[in-house]
C-alpha cells in the first residue's frame, strides 16, 4: 500500500500528539478544567457513585452540565427523564463539530480518524482548537487536536479524582468559585480568538440575544441564541463581503 | 478496574442515558459535514452559530439562578467579570491574568457585598 506523500510519518504524528498535549497543560483551560471537576468529583461522592464510574463519566461524557445532571438527577429521576435533560444540554456540540472537523479534514482521510476529534470536542478543546489549528500544516492537525483533547480531559479527570478523594463537601462560596472559572475563561478566550467581523459580533449578538430567549421561557435556549444571533452575524457578513466586493 | 455486580447498573447507565443521549449531537455534527470545505458558506454559518451558542453559555452561567452560583448577587457576577474582562485588556490580552483578577473580584465581592 503506496502512502500519500503528504502523510506524516509516525514519528512526526506522536511527536505533533505531544505538543497537542503540551498546549492543552498551557492553556487556561486545563486550570478551569481541574477547578470545575473538583466540584464534580465532591458531588459524585456525595451521591453515591464509584471513583471509577466518575472517571469513565468524564472520559465518555465530557460535557460537564451533562455530567452535573447526570450524577444529580440519576439516583432519583426516570432514565427517560434523565437522558431527555441530558441531551438538551448538548446540542451545542452539533455546530461545533461541524465547525471545527473541516479544518482538519483533507483529502485522503478517512470518516473514522475524525471519530477521535469528533468526541473530544467540548467547549475548552473547540476554542482552543479553533485559535491553534490554522497556525499549523494540515496534515498535522488532528494528531494536535487529539493531544490537545487528551491533555484537557486529563485535567478534568484529574480534577474529578481530587474532588472524589477530598470529598469533604465544599463551602458554597468556594464551589460559587470554582464554577466561576468557566465563564471567566469562555469570555477572555473568544476575546482574543475572535479575530474577525463574524467572530466577533456572533459573540457579541449571542451574549445580547442569549437572555432575551431565556426570558420568554420557550425553552432550548442555547439552540435559539444561537441559530438567531448565529444567523445575524452572518447575514451582516455576507452584507459587508457583498458591499466590499462591489466597492472593488 | 474490576466491575462488581453492583456496579453494572450505575455503569450501564452511564451509557444508556449519559453517554449515548450527550454523543449523539457530536455524531449529527460528523455526519452533517462529511464532504463539506472549510471555506464553504454552510460551514462559516455554523461557526457563527457555535460562537453565538457558546456566547449564550457564557451568559446563562453569569445570570444564572440555580446552582452554587446563584449564591452569589448577579451585581457581583456581572461586576467580576467587567473588572475580569478589563484586567485581560491592561494585560496586553492575557487570559490568565484575566480569569485570575475575575475570580478575586468574585471571592472579594461576595465577602463584602454578599449575604
Amino acid at each position: 500500500m503506496s502512502t500519500d506523500p503528504t502523510e506524516p510519518p509516525p514519528h512526526v504524528s506522536i511527536q505533533v500528539f505531544f505538543d497537542g498535549i503540551i498546549a492543552a497543560v498551557r492553556s487556561v483551560f486545563f486550570y478551569v478544567l481541574v477547578g470545575n471537576y473538583v466540584g464534580l468529583g465532591a458531588l459524585a461522592h456525595e451521591v453515591g457513585f464509584s471513583f471509577w464510574w466518575m472517571a469513565l463519566s468524564t472520559m465518555l461524557i465530557w460535557a460537564a452540565p451533562a455530567q452535573v445532571i447526570l450524577v444529580s438527577t440519576l439516583t432519583t429521576a426516570s432514565l427517560w427523564e434523565v437522558a431527555l435533560a441530558v441531551t438538551l444540554s448538548s446540542v451545542r456540540f452539533l455546530p461545533m463539530v461541524a465547525a471545527i472537523l473541516p479544518v482538519m479534514r483533507r483529502p485522503g482521510v478517512r470518516q473514522r480518524n475524525l471519530l477521535l476529534p469528533m468526541h473530544l470536542t467540548a467547549i475548552s478543546v473547540w476554542v482552543e482548537g479553533m485559535r491553534l489549528l490554522p497556525l499549523m500544516p494540515v496534515e498535522r492537525r488532528i494528531a494536535f487536536y487529539n493531544g490537545l483533547g487528551v491533555g484537557l480531559m486529563s485535567g478534568a479527570v484529574i480534577g474529578g479524582a481530587i474532588g472524589f478523594v477530598l470529598a469533604a463537601k465544599l463551602p458554597p462560596l468556594l464551589s460559587a468559585a470554582l464554577l466561576f472559572f468557566t465563564p471567566m475563561a469562555i469570555l477572555m478566550s473568544s476575546a482574543r480568538n475572535s479575530r474577525t467581523l463574524l467572530d466577533g459580533l456572533a459573540f457579541v449578538l449571542g451574549l445580547v440575544v442569549g437572555p432575551i430567549v431565556a426570558a420568554q421561557k420557550i425553552g432550548l435556549d442555547l439552540m435559539w441564541t444561537g441559530l438567531i444571533a448565529g444567523t445575524i452575524a452572518y447575514v451582516v457578513h455576507r452584507l459587508r463581503e457583498a458591499r466590499r466586493g462591489r466597492a472593488t | 478496574m474490576s466491575a462488581t455486580l453492583h456496579e453494572l447498573g450505575p455503569m450501564f447507565a452511564l451509557i444508556l442515558v449519559g453517554f449515548l443521549p450527550n454523543e449523539v449531537w457530536r455524531l449529527v455534527g460528523l455526519m452533517l459535514v462529511h464532504g463539506l470545505d472549510e471555506k464553504s458558506q454552510v460551514i462559516v454559518w455554523v461557526r457563527a452559530v457555535a460562537t453565538a451558542m457558546l456566547a449564550g453559555v457564557l451568559a446563562q452561567l453569569i445570570l444564572s439562578t440555580s446552582g452554587p452560583l446563584a449564591s452569589i448577587p448577579v451585581s457581583v457576577r456581572i461586576g467580576a467579570a467587567m473588572l475580569g474582562f478589563v484586567a485581560f485588556l491592561i494585560a496586553k490580552r492575557s487570559v490568565f491574568a484575566g480569569v485570575l483578577t475575575g475570580e478575586a473580584a468574585i471571592l472579594l465581592g461576595t465577602y463584602w457585598f454578599g449575604t
